[in-house]
């Protein structure tokens, strides 16, 4: 009998993770691409598309993820637009953190010194080299730690989906509680596989962090 | 079917109600959140060998796993040990502790931020251990991460919907209730996205002029260098994870 129990909470778990990992890989893209279109976005020279990205950052920034995911799911439909709960979750997830990684963007950039853009002047780079080539390889490690939070934050956040009826562990767990009655181990299995994940995450990014490591130039 | 406004009067009480429930919860959950951070930064500098293991593992872990989880674990499992807190206490244990451990980070990287110069002073001075960490260290380490921390008060106001999943109800729990009474969603999930989006305006303003008053009192220029730092360009600071 205890071997069922296992038995059955293994394999819902299993099938659980299959859908938290596809949220957290897929959010976490879709915030990467947010992040880098808005971060840049609000720096532009155009003020229109300045405008659009403030915009972006400040609601999805200032309203909760849970009211997000939420909207999309519930609201959305009232103007025709039906998503499936796992693409309200993407979006959702990935448009919130991607207004967090928008700043971070932002901040990485201005942060690089006014030396390195007079040089570039100097050396009558146009702006497209001055950014591939000078500011954004000083820059993009300097995102990467707090990008390696965002994503941890994005992976928690994937409970959420849980409650718009995406059957993720957190889901699986709930109904494993609901089918057997089981209370501690459900949750404790749950929180496990969850910091397994949190670990995987932070070894990809010291991983992606000593890959983009500045070479040592001998001058 | 399109925005009706008659549905906007007719949720906006619910929400006032809902609204006094999650200032409440944040500010008390906040609150235990700032106590329990310090302990646990202290444990995690003064304590070796297994303990300090022990309460890094711990932080680690309630730090990587969701707070939804947590939240569940407790409101289901604390009965089966006899402990029958209602929903909302249950609510403000797990918000606390989760927020603890991010805190104890912004504390210990301020205690961090202190040259050893301030300890070997100490020492010199024949201070006790407690007499070190009251007079000389904490009053030192906590004021320059006062403005980090209030960045986790705003990052707590926007987590605390989660609430609604364990029956409390908040704004979100409100608006939930009232969409399956009425069967409209999307002015009350609209409303509360609104709302928070004031309150997360009014958090700001009140984070901001904590700052100011306590650059007036204690003269931000007069910080040392390593102090300044947290001052500028908050989002890069590495202390200041995952959030805002």
């Amino acid at each position: 009998m205890t071997e069922n129990i296992v038995l059955d909470l293994f394999c819902s778990v299993l099938h659980g993770l299959e859908i938290t990992v596809a949220l957290t890989v897929l959010g976490s893209v879709l915030a990467f691409i947010c992040a880098f279109v808005f971060g840049l976005g609000r720096i532009a020279r155009w003020r229109l598309i300045r405008i659009i990205s403030v915009f972006y950052i400040e609601v999805f920034r200032g309203t909760s993820v849970f009211v997000q995911v939420f909207w999309l799911y519930y609201a959305l439909p009232a103007f025709g637009i039906l998503l499936s709960p796992f693409l309200s979750g993407i979006l959702g997830l990935g448009l919130n953190v991607g207004a967090y990684g928008a700043e971070v963007v932002r901040s990485a950039i201005q942060a690089t010194g006014k030396d390195q853009y007079e040089s570039c002047c100097a050396l009558n780079f146009t702006r497209y080299q001055t950014f591939r080539y000078i500011v954004l390889p000083q820059a993009f490690p300097r995102m990467l730690p707090v990008f390696g939070n965002n994503m941890v934050e994005l992976m928690k956040a994937t409970s959420i989906v849980s409650l718009i009826s995406l059957s993720d562990i957190t889901f699986q767990a709930q109904q494993f509680r609901i089918r057997t009655g089981q209370t501690f181990l459900p949750f404790a299995v749950t929180l496990l596989v969850y910091f397994l994940l949190y670990l995987g995450i932070l070894f990809f990014v010291q991983s992606v962090t000593r890959l983009t490591k500045p070479k040592s130039v001998k001058v | 079917m399109t925005w009706d406004n008659h549905f906007v009067v007719m949720v906006f009480p619910y929400l006032m109600q809902g609204l006094l429930v999650t200032i409440l919860a944040t500010l008390f959950s906040f609150a235990l959140a700032v106590c329990l951070g310090l302990v646990i930064a202290i444990l995690e500098k003064v304590t070796r060998g297994p303990i300090y293991f022990l309460v890094t593992g711990c932080a680690h872990f309630i730090r990587g796993t969701p707070l939804l989880v947590q939240l569940f674990f407790l409101y289901y499992l604390l009965p089966y040990l006899n402990i029958t807190l209602p929903a909302f206490a249950c609510g403000i244990v797990g918000f606390g502790v989760h927020y603890a451990t991010y805190l104890s980070n912004v504390y210990k990287s301020g205690i961090d931020a202190l040259p050893v110069l301030q300890w070997e002073a100490s020492q010199s001075c024949n201070f006790s251990s407690f007499q070190t960490w009251r007079y000389i260290i904490l009053p030192q380490a906590i004021r320059p991460v006062v403005p980090v921390m209030g960045n986790y008060f705003i990052a707590l106001i926007k987590e605390t919907p989660l609430l609604s999943s364990i029956s409390v109800m908040d704004m979100m729990g409100e608006a939930n209730l009232f969409g399956d009474m009425h069967y409209r969603y999307l002015e009350p999930i609209t409303m509360v996205g609104v709302l928070f989006l004031t309150l997360g305006l009014v958090a700001r303003g009140s984070v901001g002029i904590v700052k100011k008053v306590i650059a007036v009192y204690h003269g931000k220029e007069n910080y040392p260098s390593h102090q300044r730092a947290f001052h500028e360009s908050p989002e890069l600071d590495p202390t200041e994870n995952l959030i805002s």
